[in-house]
């Protein structure tokens, strides 16, 4: 996961541009990239998950000489997607239910295997709740059984096709339509939460890995070195949702990165369950720059604020920050 | 070739010669043995390079079976009671999606009470999924249904439940043909799917339909179900040239019903599966006196053949069905079926809930029914072998206290201690 140019004029490693030389060159910005889900779709404006699936499913198709199978689980990707004849998959795509895009998906690698496609792989996506929550006992099957499947979380911290309800990936305090901004403890609990990309990695699986929509070609590179390898790979996208969590659409990213550099979302590799590469942080952020900017966090500041709350939140940012060593310069 | 062989066993090995690409399963009383002799076969490369996959749910099993099945694989699985209720929402999501899924019910009752018996509540409750429902009466017919079924699914683009009675037929040893692999191969050609998940070709399967075409892609699910009601009986007349018997068993009538002295009969039983067998005792018995019985099975419930029972009662006089399953609140569900064929019809038909939880349906109690048919002393629904007592003890604890308890346990309890 090397780039060797820095753009540090943006504040960012993100890389789209046409500087690099073809071994760097972004799947996204080559001229044969397979537009796998095709403009025209039905996403809100600055939808974080739109951007995210369009990245991972042209770099899968890279990977893979343009053999890939989709499978996804309902969820606003599913829908913004398909309404036919608009169908925005130029890939074999198919979806079945909330919560069984991994066996779908499993079914798929496993007649492939009975009919000696080897060339053909098989990519797997949902939403937080269609991954933590209704499909966990499924994907974690899928799991256990190494069943050679990428599956792919777009993680908008809540259930925005039902219209913005709390998931088990939702943070703590989030105001969500049933985490309600108000009476003694407004927006969701601080509870143990979720975390699934750890969950992931203690089934020992080959590949897991976080990415966020603020570093694309990471979230690129991940997906080719996923798609490099065989059984079952994890990959968790962070991928903000303007419309739940109440920000600017073109602020997407911006509040990606920040999700990140505050120590809220770390992103790393892990193989075989350990982790072997962790994306460091130049200058800690704090969490209020993160959370001000956003409407479901907006009980937690001005007059009536809690700034105890934030306090709580920033404790778990510089709890990660420690666990995942994220401080100090990209190597 | 013949042999001595357990239900499940046979089942196991007339799949084998299907040579599914994908197995799928989850145990459970009374399937395990059918997909455990499964997981052999495949081991022991009975089965190409068919793939079993243990799943970690059934509703993982079904899952599993529609993603194999949209990538062109020929695929099977098996459940029976809380399992086939533990994967309705992908068994409509498969039928929804016309993949030719072909599933072995082992039909057993569905608690609570936890009961592990056979009855047929379990694929009763998915009698409108959109399955093909075949039932089987005998071990033979349930093995070569299966068969039929594969055939009947990929014609269709449908998936097919076979339904055989958990233990009763699962379990018990019989004279068994299993069919040869080159008979088989004969019957079912490849698979070609109409739908197919391919980079080649590459298609969107399972997107949101609005209002504007739902209800036509829900009629063509019906429409398909129609045609199985043509096409069932030229697969079971070609099968029956095939392997020299017929799919659905000795009484069979176009692979939909089977009919059992039914040319001059007054009183008719109608039932779907094994109890049929303990129903043509009773016919026979009643015949040596004279008294004019006879009996219909019922081998396609989805599609139901309402032309074929129609033609088939118009005539009796009486006819009681006997019921393996039933609706709490009205009543039977076969019953209401035949009198859908039989409407305009005046005739008197009686409805007994039999055999449930794996409650034994003896000869004693059929033959009695058919008496008390006669008589015109029959309930028009009524359970059979009831234990009067033991309720209304219940209901009278009931009237004693508010707190009278768990009413299952309760009941034992009685039982145990009187
Ligand atoms: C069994 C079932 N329960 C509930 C729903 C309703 N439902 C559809 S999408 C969805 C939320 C999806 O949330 P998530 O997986 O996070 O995806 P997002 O829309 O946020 O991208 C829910 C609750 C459903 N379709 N199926
Ligand atoms: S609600 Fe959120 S996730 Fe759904 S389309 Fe809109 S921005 Fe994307
Ligand atoms: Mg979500």
């Amino acid at each position: 996961m090397s780039t060797p140019l820095k753009f540090y004029q943006v504040g960012s490693f993100a890389v789209g541009n046409r500087l690099l030389g073809d071994e760097q060159l972004s799947v996204q910005s080559r001229s044969d990239r397979t537009n796998s889900l095709t403009s025209g779709h039905r996403a809100c404006q600055g939808c974080g998950e739109a951007l995210g699936a369009r990245y991972v499913m042209d770099a899968a198709m890279a990977a893979t000489d343009g053999k890939v199978i989709a499978v996804n689980a309902t969820g606003c990707l599913e829908v913004f997607s398909t309404p036919y004849p608009e169908t925005s998959w130029r890939l074999p795509w198919m979806h079945s239910l909330f919560g069984n895009a991994a066996p779908v998906a499993t079914g798929v690698a496993f007649a492939l295997k009975a009919q000696g496609r080897s060339d053909i792989r098989v990519v797997a996506q949902g939403g937080d709740g269609g991954t933590v929550d209704i499909g966990f006992g499924p994907l974690s099957g899928m799991f256990e059984r190494n069943d050679d499947v990428l599956y792919v979380c777009y993680d908008n911290e809540a259930y925005m096709n039902t219209g913005v309800q709390r998931s088990g990936a939702t943070p703590p305090a989030a105001r969500t339509n049933t985490t309600h901004a108000v009476g003694e403890n407004p927006g969701a609990s601080f509870t143990q939460g979720k975390n699934l990309p750890k969950i992931a990695m203690a089934h020992g699986i080959p590949y897991v890995a976080t990415a966020s929509v603020s570093d694309l070609h990471d979230l690129e590179e991940k997906v080719t070195k996923a798609m490099s390898m065989h059984g079952a790979r994890y990959l968790h996208v962070l991928v903000p949702c303007p419309l739940g969590w109440g920000t600017k659409s073109e602020e997407t990213i911006k509040l990606a990165r920040l999700a990140t550099e505050s120590g809220l979302f770390p992103i790393y590799e892990a193989e075989n369950g350990v982790i072997t590469e962790t994306k460091k942080i130049r200058k800690q952020v704090p969490v209020d720059e993160y959370l001000q900017i956003q409407k479901r966090f907006a009980h937690l500041f001005g007059p009536k604020g809690n700034p105890e709350i934030v306090k709580a939140i920033q404790a778990i940012a510089d709890r990660n920050i420690a666990e995942y060593e994220l401080l100090g310069e990209r190597q | 070739m013949l042999q001595q062989i357990e239900g499940s066993k046979a089942v196991a090995e007339t799949i084998a010669a299907c040579m599914p690409d994908v197995v799928c399963a989850y145990p459970i009383s009374p399937q395990t043995h059918i997909v455990e002799a499964l997981d052999e076969l495949t081991r022991l490369g009975k089965i190409g390079n068919c793939q079993f996959v243990n799943v970690e749910s059934e509703f993982s099993a079904m899952s599993v079976a529609i993603g194999a099945s949209a990538t062109g694989a020929r695929t099977y699985t098996a459940t029976a009671s809380q399992g086939l209720l533990f994967m309705v929402e992908p068994v409509y999501n498969a039928s929804g999606l016309g993949l030719p899924i072909v599933m072995t019910v082992a039909n057993r009752a569905i608690g609570s009470p936890i009961n592990i018996w056979n009855d047929q509540s379990d694929s009763m409750s998915q009698r409108d999924s959109g399955w093909i429902q075949l039932y089987a009466q005998d071990n033979q017919s349930a093995a070569d249904l299966h068969i039929l079924a594969f055939r009947l699914a990929e014609e269709l683009s449908l998936p097919v439940m076979v339904c055989m009675d958990g233990f009763i037929l699962t379990h018990a040893m019989e004279e068994i043909d299993v069919a040869e692999k080159e008979l088989v191969t004969k019957y079912l050609p490849k698979f070609t799917p109409r739908q197919v998940l391919d980079p080649v070709d590459p298609v969107s399967i399972g997107a949101m339909v609005g209002p504007e075409a739902f209800t036509e892609v829900k009629y063509l699910g019906h429409f398909k179900q129609l045609k199985a009601l043509e096409i069932i009986p030229e697969l079971s007349s070609e099968f029956e040239e095939v392997f020299g018997r017929p799919a659905a068993g000795p009484d069979n009538y176009k692979g939909l019903v089977t009919k059992y002295h039914l040319e001059d009969a007054e009183v008719v039983l109608v039932a779907l599966g094994s109890v049929l067998g303990t129903i043509k005792d009773a016919v026979d018995n009643h015949r040596k006196n004279g008294v004019k019985v006879g009996a219909m099975g019922i081998t396609s419930f989805r599609p139901f053949p309402l032309d074929e029972v129609r033609k088939s009662l118009k005539h009796a006089q009486k006819i009681v069905v006997v019921e393996r399953a039933f609706a709490p609140g009205i009543g039977g569900i076969v019953s209401s079926n035949i009198r859908t064929a039989l409407s305009g019809i005046d005739i008197k038909i009686n409805t007994v809930v039999a055999g449930l939880g794996g409650r034994p349906i003896t000869l004693k109690s059929i033959s009695e029914l058919v008496d008390r048919a006669l008589y015109g002393t029959l309930p028009d629904f009524s359970f059979m072998d009831l234990d009067v007592e033991l309720v209304e003890r219940e209901l009278e604890r009931n009237l004693l206290t508010r707190r009278s308890g768990p009413m299952a346990e309760n009941l034992l309890k009685d039982l145990g201690t009187r």
